[in-house]
């Protein structure tokens, strides 16, 4: 059983007096574990095939598996329950509520779950460490860098040990050694927990940390090589 | 309900987010509640005080009469039952205080002038604990006892008739024949009232000496009884009629002057009304602030939906923020209001207006009632209302679809 | 000039929904104020024009304690022949001379101490509304004549019909013994308690004679042909009778002060809620410019660093401002108008109202118009205060500074 298995998807968006094909009759398949990485020039589709897989976006026509459950006919509420339970986010920016502090964005996810108060702050000081921002708990988004608060947005997104970590241009906003740094601890949980990842980038340093490269374009899959990873 | 409190704090620091914009709701909404309290609590002391002072003219809560006196006030009409029967009858009944009484139109002259006046005939102990003259501040001397052989005026008669304590008068009316009625009597005293128009109308003297001067035995015109509350005199009007058949009439209050019984009635729709009109003035700001707020947020609800919030949360955070700001208001608004009307509580003189006050039936003193009731009413309409009208933008927020929000500019 | 007035007219219209609940806020707080101003110079007109027209015209000439004393012996001598004579100087009709006197009224049945007014059959009628609110029989006619006409209400209580006869008792000028019977030739409803309980009208002459005036009477009434030119007649007829220091002249708010200042009363409460309202629709417009200020920080700044003064911009938000708020000054007025003129057709009423506007002559059912001024008096002071309210913002700017407004997200 794969982790993610997406079936003839197709997605039309309309832009202006024409029609844009994001995906074409796409289907992939992603095993627990991988650390995938989708590429495609700006608009390509990568980000629509990520909102697909992640339950936020349905496509026109197709099936989407996550695990062994069909979610591209799921209700509304019951994807919310999926990106709570299963998926963990990693957007391009705009990953943290600003008015919380860090500590209190990565508990957020558990706290909506319900996840009693004294698990929830074990759970977050230690997957701040792991991260490595010891001693950042307090701070509000506002008070970190750039790369501080994606590091941030990642330990929200694996605190609570989701299958699948979804990641859509986590580099964008950074600073070569930072996304070198962001990559590494990308690759180290996959590694250490087998958590799968799926990254939609073109950032090309990216690239080089994936173990399965998928290029897209035009809504279509040009390409699917695995490689070893630097 | 972990999730209240989850979003009661993300509620309340969104609030402080935009602080200006915070504190000019804030203000508003502080202001807009101390208006609503502070004209209510005048308004309602004014009403208060008219209404009591209007009852201690009346006097009493309920009255008995003949069926035909209030068409035709005369000493024809009396009431069917004897005083020595009446007294059998209420004497032990439990009233606050009762009391018969003759009352008939006269003319009274002095030495100068004449002038009509409505002749009350009472026995002073009896009426003291409700009567609307202050016994030990008249000039002279009240009346003693219902066989006092004096006449006490309003100062104001007093002085258009040219004459004082101590000097004589003269009092006419007419007997049960049509014959005239009249004697000489003695002003023992002067009272003064609050309302200038009272001072002129009524004299009073002895209920028995009124009787002997009317030829009318041992029968009044007129019984009062005074209850518990003005506000609700059904139980006193049962306790009455279970002792009278229907050869009397017995009247609320309301139904002998129904200007102020008008006017009770019609205060709570008053404040109700100023309520509203002044919190739909606030809604347009209130509506704005929260679809503003709404709106600078976009892409975080996006992602809160993203991360698997369900609407109905985001719905409930915006509405528990719009709570939180009206919550807040209203308690400064409820503060400020109470530290305005304290100092005030020994009355504000608008005597400057008095003349027109009496046209209103109102005193020159205006006495703020800061009542417990009528707070909570403006508080809770205030609450109620602000919960509809952050239905909209809530219901608003709720809709977005996260990858529209967070992929918003 | 015209880019920046298609500048700031684009700058409003950026959140369209913000200014139209601006604009609404605006709107709702000047229907409201154009409706009750309305309302509000209506009734007052109304109310002084009934109390006024029925009896007491718009000033009379009189002795000069006799307004306050009112004792039979402060006289106006030779009062029909001066009420001639103003009558030719003034060059109106509606002049007319009084005596009055306190008496005792009989009919066979019963008797009452009432005011009795000796009035000029012919001109009495362009002074007073009574002799037009004969309900049966007929006014009088003949200035010598043995006639009188009584109010409804004491017509009832004296049990006495048109054409019975009443007797008349009381005092004369010199103090004698003043008695006349009188044929009843007509009944008077004028819906005023006090008047039709408590007045006879009987010719002038007649009068005189009875009560050995000597050709003196107590007023010469006149009535203004509309309430602004009351205070211009009024002077001209003060200095018509400067000459002789033994009259004056007094208008209507020394006759009726109570009107005045049940009126100025009336006002006051007034606006203080229309102070409310204008102060919220001020928050209102606060809130929306500063919120519509900060948020373009980023592009002021970029404008300032392209050379822009920063006064330049205050005045791009009080102009947007002002469009706004003309806006709403204009949509209000004539939405306040349109909803006045609903009432105008259908008429003012609310339960009770009938009991509690008799007490100022006013009928139970009133019909607002509104003209130009209650019109944009109130709209008018909310466009002023919401100008005042983008000040602030506005002055806000002249402290921001290029580069770090540019960097602002």
């Amino acid at each position: 059983m794969s982790a993610v298995r997406c079936i003839n998807l197709c997605k039309t968006y309309r832009q202006g007096d024409q029609d844009i094909k994001a995906l074409d009759h796409l289907s992939v398949e992603i095993e627990k574990g991988e650390f995938v990485c989708l590429m495609s020039p700006s608009g390509g589709g990568k980000t629509t095939l990520l909102n697909a897989i992640g339950g936020l976006d349905i496509p026109d026509s197709g099936e989407v598996w996550i695990a062994d459950e069909r979610i591209d006919q799921m209700s509304k509420g019951q994807l919310a329950d999926l990106r709570l339970a299963n998926i963990g986010f990693v957007f391009q920016a705009y990953n943290l509520i600003p008015v919380l502090t860090a500590q209190e964005n990565v508990e957020f996810v558990m706290q909506v779950k319900g996840v009693p108060a004294g698990q929830r702050r074990e759970k977050s000081f230690a997957i701040l460490e792991e991260v490595g921002l010891k001693g950042l708990e307090s701070r509000r988004p506002a008070e970190m860098s750039g790369g501080q608060q994606q590091r941030v947005a990642v330990a929200r997104a694996i605190v609570s040990r989701p299958e699948l970590v979804l990641a859509d241009e986590p580099t964008a906003n950074l600073d070569s050694k930072t996304s070198a740094e962001l990559m590494e601890l990308f690759t180290e949980l996959n590694e250490h927990h087998n958590t799968t990842f799926v990254i939609a980038t073109h950032d090309q340093r990216v690239q080089a940390y994936a173990k399965r490269l998928v290029r897209m374009l035009d809504g279509r899959i040009v390409d699917d090589i695995k490689q070893n990873a630097a | 309900m972990h999730m209240f409190f989850v979003l009661s704090r993300l509620a309340w620091r969104y609030l402080w987010r935009n602080h200006r914009r915070t504190v000019v709701m804030l203000s508003a909404i502080a202001v807009g509640t101390w208006a609503m309290i502070f004209m209510t609590a005048l308004t309602r002391g004014m009403v208060d005080q008219m209404i009591v002072d209007g009852i201690s003219v009346i006097p009493g809560h309920v009255q008995i009469h003949d069926p035909d006196y209030l068409d035709d006030p005369s000493v024809y009409n009396r009431v069917a039952l004897s005083d020595t029967e009446l007294t059998a009858r209420f004497h032990d009944a439990g009233f606050v205080a009762w009391a018969s009484r003759v009352r008939v139109p006269a003319v009274v002259t002095s030495e100068r002038e004449s002038r009509g006046v409505t002749l009350l005939g009472i026995d002073p102990q009896a009426e003291r604990s409700f009567s609307f003259v202050d016994y030990d501040a008249v000039e002279g001397r009240f009346l003693d006892g219902a066989d006092d052989k004096g006449v006490v005026l309003g100062a104001k008669l007093a002085d258009t008739l040219e004459t004082r304590v101590g000097k004589r008068v003269v009092l006419m009316s007419q007997d049960p024949d049509n014959e005239i009625a009249d004697r000489g009597f003695r002003v023992v005293g002067l009272f003064h009232a609050e309302i200038e128009v009272t001072e002129e109308s009524y004299a009073f003297i002895g209920k028995r000496t009124a009787q002997d001067m009317l030829r009318i035995g041992d029968t009044v015109t007129e019984v009062v009884f005074v209850g518990d509350d003005y506000r609700d005199v059904e139980p006193l009007v049962a306790n009455v009629m279970g002792r009278v058949d229907d050869s009397v009439q017995v009247s609320r209050w309301t139904e002998v002057d129904t200007y102020l019984g008008t006017m009770m009635g019609m205060m709570d729709g008053f404040m109700l009304i100023w309520v509203i009109v002044i919190f739909l003035a606030l809604s347009f700001g209130l509506v704005n602030t929260l679809v503003m707020a709404v709106f600078e947020r976009i892409r975080e609800i996006g992602l809160m939906l993203a991360l698997g919030m369900k609407p109905a949360s985001v719905l409930g955070q915006i509405i528990i923020e719009s709570m939180m700001l009206l919550a807040v208001g209203l308690l400064i608004g409820d503060v400020l209001a109470w530290a305005t009307i304290k100092p005030l509580e020994g009355g504000i003189d608008i005597s400057v207006v008095a003349k027109g006050m009496e046209m209103f039936g109102a005193s020159s003193m205006l006495y703020p009632n800061l009542s417990i009731d009528d707070v909570i009413l403006a508080n809770m309409v205030v609450m109620i209302l602000g919960f509809l009208a952050s239905l909209s933008p809530a219901w608003r927020a709720s809709r977005y679809e996260p990858v529209e929000a967070i992929t918003k500019v | 000039m015209n880019i920046v007035l298609r500048l700031a007219w684009r700058n409003l219209w950026r959140h369209s929904r913000r200014t139209w609940l601006t604009i609404g806020a605006m709107v709702f707080s000047n229907i409201l104020l154009v409706f009750m101003i309305s309302l509000q110079f209506g009734m007052y007109g109304l109310m002084i024009d009934n109390t006024l027209q029925v009896f007491s015209g718009h000033m009379q000439v009189q002795a000069p304690d006799y307004k306050d004393d009112q004792k039979m012996r402060q006289v106006v001598e030779d009062v029909q022949p001066l009420a001639a004579r103003l009558r030719g100087e003034l060059q109106s009709e509606t002049i007319a001379a009084r005596g009055w006197a306190f008496g005792l009224a009989s009919s066979e049945e019963r008797s009452y101490g009432i005011g009795i007014y000796g009035v000029e059959p012919v001109f009495e009628a362009n002074v007073s509304n009574i002799p037009g609110l004969i309900g049966q029989g007929r006014y009088l006619e003949q200035n010598d004549a043995a006639e009188i006409v009584i109010g409804a209400t004491l017509a009832r209580n004296l049990r006495i019909r048109v054409g019975d006869e009443l007797t008349l008792l009381g005092s004369g000028l010199d103090g004698s013994f003043a008695a006349a019977v009188l044929n009843v030739v007509g009944i008077f409803n004028s819906g005023i308690k006090e008047i039709d309980r408590n007045i006879a009208e009987m010719p002038l002459g007649m009068f005189q004679d009875m009560f050995f005036m000597d050709g003196a009477g107590h007023q010469v009434v006149i009535l203004a042909p509309d309430l602004d030119q009351a205070e211009m007649l009024q002077a001209r007829v003060e200095e018509i009778v400067s000459d002789n220091n033994e009259l004056v002249v007094q208008g209507w708010d020394a006759l009726q002060p109570g009107l005045k200042q049940a009126i100025q009363a009336d006002m006051s409460s007034a606006f203080f809620m229309y102070g409310i309202l204008v102060i919220l629709v001020a928050f209102s417009v606060l809130n929306t410019q500063l919120m519509s200020v900060l948020e373009r920080t980023h592009e002021f700044g970029i404008v300032m660093a392209l050379g822009l003064k920063p006064g330049r911009l205050g005045r791009l938000v009080m102009l947007e401002t002002a469009m706004m708020g003309l806006i709403g000054m204009l949509l209000g007025a004539m939405a306040g108008a349109l909803f006045t003129t609903w009432f105008t057709v259908n008429g003012f009423s609310y339960p009770g109202m009938e009991e509690m506007v008799a007490n100022f002559n006013l009928p139970g059912r009133v019909y607002p118009r509104a003209t130009l001024l209650t019109m944009f008096a109130g709209p008018l002071v909310v466009f002023v205060f919401t100008l005042a309210a983008a000040a602030y913002p506005a002055l806000r700017l002249q402290r921001l500074h290029p580069i770090e407004a540019m960097r602002t997200l």
